[in-house]
């Protein structure tokens, strides 16, 4: 799925990330977590592309990024489900639109598609709000519609950046369900999260494998998790 | 698929792709004035080059096709030598008819200069004989040695030093209507450049959007694209009809070879103007695709 082989990144001249060595296998659920600034957003952000490392490699489904063109790109971000902590969408259409906005650059919305949508739309409980305009949602109701909007393609894999940053306990509790419904159904989940009660709480319900980075590195996390 | 349906669903759009760039007002009715102006200013353009045209055409015909000879002789060898000149241009081979201007003619043509009672016959005025070529034309240096023999007062006057220049001049109108045609194209396209530019720039965050959920460029520099080239083909028609409507109401005099009464267009001529909007879709169409895949190869 996506591999990183003594990956590197940085910024200027100083790496953020060195010797990064990870396989996403198919079905597994990874949490990566550490301080604010540690390299996260930035590991997930090489994770998709959205980043080609300066050093090393990574592969996304068998490809090496760097040499991948961007159209290579688009079609990998087909299979990547990727959920941000700041939820980007187009404000000018409804959430429905938005949510449908990878079928619709696919150009696969077909009567079924519309109908799978309709059923996900239910599923993360945006039914009542799926005619309003992204500003007029909450915090919580933004993470939910990124996170339909990250699965509505069926990937392989979904990349969550802090999707609990901006929401209550309650609210981070039910997303946390959501993802593990997913990886339940066979896909590959990694979540980014300083949140530890958060992973606490997911290790209750799936066997998951809980990352650690500092100092530009990244570790299997210990048993103090 | 052929060119045809391509361009049909191009036409067509995908009404799902269009939404997803927002509309941009201001820099929508920027692009359709701007394109409706140049196309106003390009059906004029069009105009002079053709009225150009036909008039270098009229020129070159009707000068290419007659001479004159100017005898100049004292009034009592006038007539003798009138009739030596036209009996010289009857044998003449090449020369289709030949005849001397009547006093009448003669005063009408210098009416414009000297006012409508000039006593022709009082006067030591040269008298002129036209003289209208076959299609072959004739040998004018042979004619000329002879009329040096016949008629010494005789010269001949094939037009080629009028000629020239006129038909130059016009011939250089009508390029500088094709180049500023191809000046106005240009300046649509740079427009047209900066305008898709700008609202690349400002749709930085849809563009970001649309990649992060797989948009692939083509798809995104098609909903730019489209939406450009529709703007510059409304507002293309909707100039060039201006256009064709004030060339059409332009004052017209019964005098052909007047240039500024003849700046217009001329039977299937009238055709011509349909294609200003056509080349400002098309010029549109390349030049926000080049801008848009520029602008996309910039952003990761």
């Amino acid at each position: 799925m996506i591999e990183l082989e003594d990956a590197a990144y940085g910024y200027g001249t100083e790496p953020l990330l060195s010797e990064i060595g990870l396989r996403l296998a198919p079905g597994s659920f990874h949490f990566l977590t550490g301080p604010s600034g540690a390299g996260k957003t930035t590991f997930l952000r090489l994770c998709y592309a959205d980043l080609l490392p300066t050093g090393g490699s990574v592969r996304l489904f068998e490809q090496e990024a760097k040499a991948m063109s961007r159209d290579d790109i688009a079609k990998a971000r087909q299979r990547i489900g990727v959920v941000h902590q700041d939820c980007q969408f187009l404000d000018h259409l409804p959430v429905a639109e938005n949510i449908a906005l990878p079928l619709t650059v696919s150009g696969r919305k077909t009567g079924q598609e519309a109908a799978n949508l309709e059923e996900l739309i239910g599923w993360v409980g945006l039914r009542a709000r799926a005619d309003a305009l992204p500003p007029e949602l909450s915090g919580g109701e933004r993470q939910r519609a990124a996170l339909a909007r990250a699965v509505i393609m069926d990937p392989d894999v979904i990349l969550a950046d802090e999707p609990t940053g901006n929401v209550d306990w309650e609210m981070s509790l039910r997303l946390l369900t959501l993802l593990v419904e997913l990886n339940k159904m066979g896909k590959t989940v990694l979540i980014a999260t300083h949140d530890l009660a958060l992973i606490r709480a997911a290790k209750a319900q799936v066997s998951a494998r809980v990352l650690r980075i500092g100092g530009g590195r990244i570790h299997l996390a210990g048993a103090d998790l | 698929m052929n060119v045809v349906s391509r361009f049909l669903r191009f036409v067509q759009g995908d009404s799902q792709a269009d939404r997803v760039v927002p509309p941009t007002g201001y820099s929508a009715r920027l692009t359709v004035f701007t394109a409706g102006a140049m196309a106003f200013l390009a059906v004029f353009a069009m105009a002079l080059s053709l009225a150009a045209d036909r008039l270098a055409d009229r020129w070159s015909d009707a000068l290419a096709r007659t001479s004159t000879i100017r005898i100049s002789a004292p009034l009592a060898e006038l007539e003798a030598q009138t009739w030596a000149v036209l009996t010289v241009l009857e044998q003449t081979s090449g020369v289709d008819s030949a005849r001397a201007l009547t006093d009448d003619e003669q005063r009408a043509l210098l009416e414009p200069w000297f006012g409508p009672d000039l006593p022709v016959a009082d006067l030591p005025i040269p008298r002129l004989v036209e003289v209208v070529e076959t299609a072959e034309g004739y040998d004018a240096e042979g004619l000329r040695q002879r009329l040096a023999a016949e008629a010494p007062g005789a010269v001949l006057d094939d037009h080629t030093r009028w000629r020239r220049p006129l038909v130059e001049a016009a011939n250089g109108l009508r390029l500088l209507g094709w180049v500023a045609i191809a000046l106005i194209l240009a300046s649509t396209a740079a427009m047209i450049t900066l305008a898709a530019g700008s609202a690349l720039a400002a749709n930085q965050g849809v563009i970001k959007v649309l990649r992060l959920v797989g948009a692939r460029d083509n798809y995104i520099a098609r909903a730019f694209v489209r939406r450009f080239t529709l703007r510059a083909l409304s507002g293309a028609a909707a100039g060039t009809v201006a256009g064709m409507i004030a060339v059409a109401l332009l004052p017209r005099a019964g005098d052909e070879q007047a240039f500024l009464t003849g700046l217009g267009f001329s039977g299937l001529h009238w055709l011509w103007p349909l294609t200003v909007p056509v080349l400002a879709a098309v010029t549109a169409f390349w030049a926000t695709r080049i801008a848009a895949f520029r602008t996309l190869g910039g952003l990761r």
